[in-house]
């Protein structure tokens, strides 16, 4: 029989070892890079992200699109971290000033940043080419995304300020060019040309091109044309999310831009 | 000073000790003699407690202390989803009405972990680090933390099984606290993640309250089951870095509970609900240093001995400058 002392030891033990032996599980999802996660603008590389993230939601408070959701306990070490699924609400920088990075109290989005051209959270990567309207030389008509989704985007020509759901914002396109046309970094290209950069601010400009449609040579003068992916990509994820064919045909790659 | 370094020692884990003789004040002394040899005395306090028995008084403190925790806890929630913007954030980090609060273990995680310093976090730091100085350290976990609440519910439903002999508490070694601030301290440090926020289960409850439940409340379920039928706040008060770190914070704190030797008629019932009844260690007969002795670091200022004492010898006191010096 063991004495009361030994055995408030072992137990003690038991308890202990538990309480670590289970905060330690989170390496697993960690270093198995279970779920590769768009982050949030500003997003350090990841493994000072998650050192430095202190978990407590003031980037997803501040996103006027929603964007931002935390990760729950299968990110092991990640939960309570912040991160966009793009496919069903991308960053689409409606807020013009980074209000996430600005609400990041540790620096975990850095605040080296100040516009949306100078985040670097993935780069989109045309995945399912043959799947591209564009390819196909089709156009499209009607919600990019159906009637029940509930993603949101700032359209200029509507609403200055508040972004509406797109299935309130049907189109009627010749030739799909979605991804292109409600890229955030050609839509700023364009106020810029057109003498008109957000808030007045050229400093807001973005200096590169993010994505193209280019002609494709099918030697029957057709229009097929398709989307190319430009320096000037941040990886919001606008493209990922707007695309109206399942499954989507870009994706966010992070793993190239944040060197995940 | 002494005092101080044996309140810290509690704090740590060590057993209290039996003051010698020479540690007790002479008025102190008198009193303990008295007390010993007041036969009417003694009577009073077995009618003063069968009348007890009879007409349990409400525990005035712990509701007020439930509303304002939960307040707290709704301010979080209600900032956000009706976007008043009062209290932005989380526990672990916050802005209130604009100023920047941190959770003083969640931000010494993450400078531990990330090395680096941002001058909001330290902001928000020293401002959470003078707000529970001010306000006496632990008081954020009995007044604030949603996992004391739903400890003190499990508590209950365990002290219910306990009477009917269905569950026994076992006791752990109050040592293990220190150990495991140390050891994710060091785990921070060395693996450069915030090891310990991934199981907080402050931080679990507070994310779970604003931003909606995840599999996460399952661990903070599987703690609160190992209270109820194994071991007495078993979380509080054997393992929690969070209170750890308060409870240094509040080490030297002005805001106090104080206990009166002359008036006390050690009965004990301060003792049996105080979720750190080391604490209160000069409440037993004898053991009292001084005719007024301030209660220790690991108190968390939940005020249940205040409600709960017969004589009102447990009293909430803010020291004055004068006091401090």
């Amino acid at each position: 029989m063991l004495s009361r002392a030994r055995r408030r030891f072992l137990r003690t033990l038991a308890y202990g070892a538990t309480v670590v032996g289970v905060s330690l599980a989170g390496f697993v999802p960690v270093l198995a890079r279970w779920n590769r996660r768009l982050r949030p603008p500003g997003a350090l590389k990841e493994d000072e992200f998650l050192a430095s993230c202190i978990k407590c939601g003031q980037c997803v408070q501040v996103c006027p699109v929603e964007a931002i959701r935390l990760a729950d306990i299968g990110d092991g070490f990640g939960v309570g971290t912040p991160h966009i699924d793009a496919r069903d609400q991308a960053c689409d920088f409606s807020c013009d000033g980074l209000q996430c990075v600005l609400a990041c109290p540790t620096g975990a989005l850095t605040h080296e940043i100040d516009y949306p051209h100078q985040a670097d959270m993935a780069v989109a990567r045309v995945a399912r080419p043959a799947g591209c309207l564009a390819v196909q030389g089709k156009g499209f008509h009607g919600q990019a995304r159906g009637p029940a989704f509930e993603g949101k985007l700032r359209y200029n020509e509507v609403d200055r300020w508040n972004p509406i759901p797109v299935r309130d914002h049907p189109y009627d396109l010749e030739l799909c060019d979605l991804c292109v046309r409600q890229c955030p970094i050609e839509i700023r290209i364009a106020q810029c040309e057109a003498g008109k950069p957000p808030s007045g601010d050229r400093n807001q400009c973005p200096p590169q091109h993010a994505i193209e449609l280019r002609p494709l040579d099918d030697g029957e003068g057709g229009r097929r044309m398709q989307p190319v992916i430009l320096d000037g990509c941040v990886g919001c994820g606008v493209c990922e999310m707007i695309c109206p064919v399942e499954p989507g045909v870009i994706v966010m790659d992070s793993s190239e831009s944040r060197g995940v | 000073m002494s005092r101080l370094i044996d309140s810290v020692a509690e704090l740590f884990g060590r057993d209290p000790r039996r003051p010698a003789p020479d540690d007790i004040t002479p008025p102190a002394r008198e009193v303990h003699a008295r007390q010993r040899n007041d036969r009417e005395r003694i009577e009073n306090i077995r009618i003063e407690l069968a009348h007890k028995a009879k007409h349990k008084p409400p525990e005035k403190l712990r509701r007020i202390r439930w509303l304002v925790l939960l307040a707290v806890n709704l301010l979080f929630v209600l900032s956000y989803r009706l976007d008043i913007q009062l209290l932005e954030g989380a526990l672990t980090a916050s802005r209130f009405a604009g100023f920047h609060m941190a959770d003083l273990n969640s931000a010494l995680q993450v400078m531990l972990a990330f090395k680096h310093v941002l001058i909001n976090l330290l902001i928000g730091t020293t401002t959470v680090f003078v707000l529970w100085w001010l306000l006496g350290g632990r008081t954020f976990c009995s007044w604030v933390c949603p996992y004391h609440l739903l400890a003190e519910w499990a508590e209950m439903l365990h002290l219910k099984l306990a009477a009917r002999r269905l569950v026994k508490d076992h006791p752990f070694d109050r040592r293990a606290r220190t150990l495991l601030w140390l050891l994710f301290a060091v785990l921070a440090f060395a693996t450069g993640y915030t090891v310990f926020e991934t199981i907080s289960p402050t931080g679990i409850l507070s994310r779970a309250l604003i931003y909606g439940p995840g599999v996460a409340l399952a661990w903070v379920g599987a703690l609160l089951l190992v209270e109820i039928f194994y071991s007495r706040r078993a979380w509080c008060r054997y393992a929690c870095p969070i209170g750890l770190t308060y409870g240094l914070v509040g080490a030297t704190s002005p805001l106090r509970v104080t206990y009166n030797l002359e008036s006390c008629f050690h009965e004990g019932e301060c003792r049996k609900v105080c979720l750190v009844p080391h604490v209160l260690d000069t409440v037993i007969k004898g053991r009292a240093r001084d005719l007024n002795v301030d209660i220790g670091a690991d108190c968390t200022r939940c005020g249940r001995c205040v409600d709960t004492c017969p004589t009102g010898s447990l009293t909430f006191r803010f020291k004055g400058l004068g006091d401090l010096l």
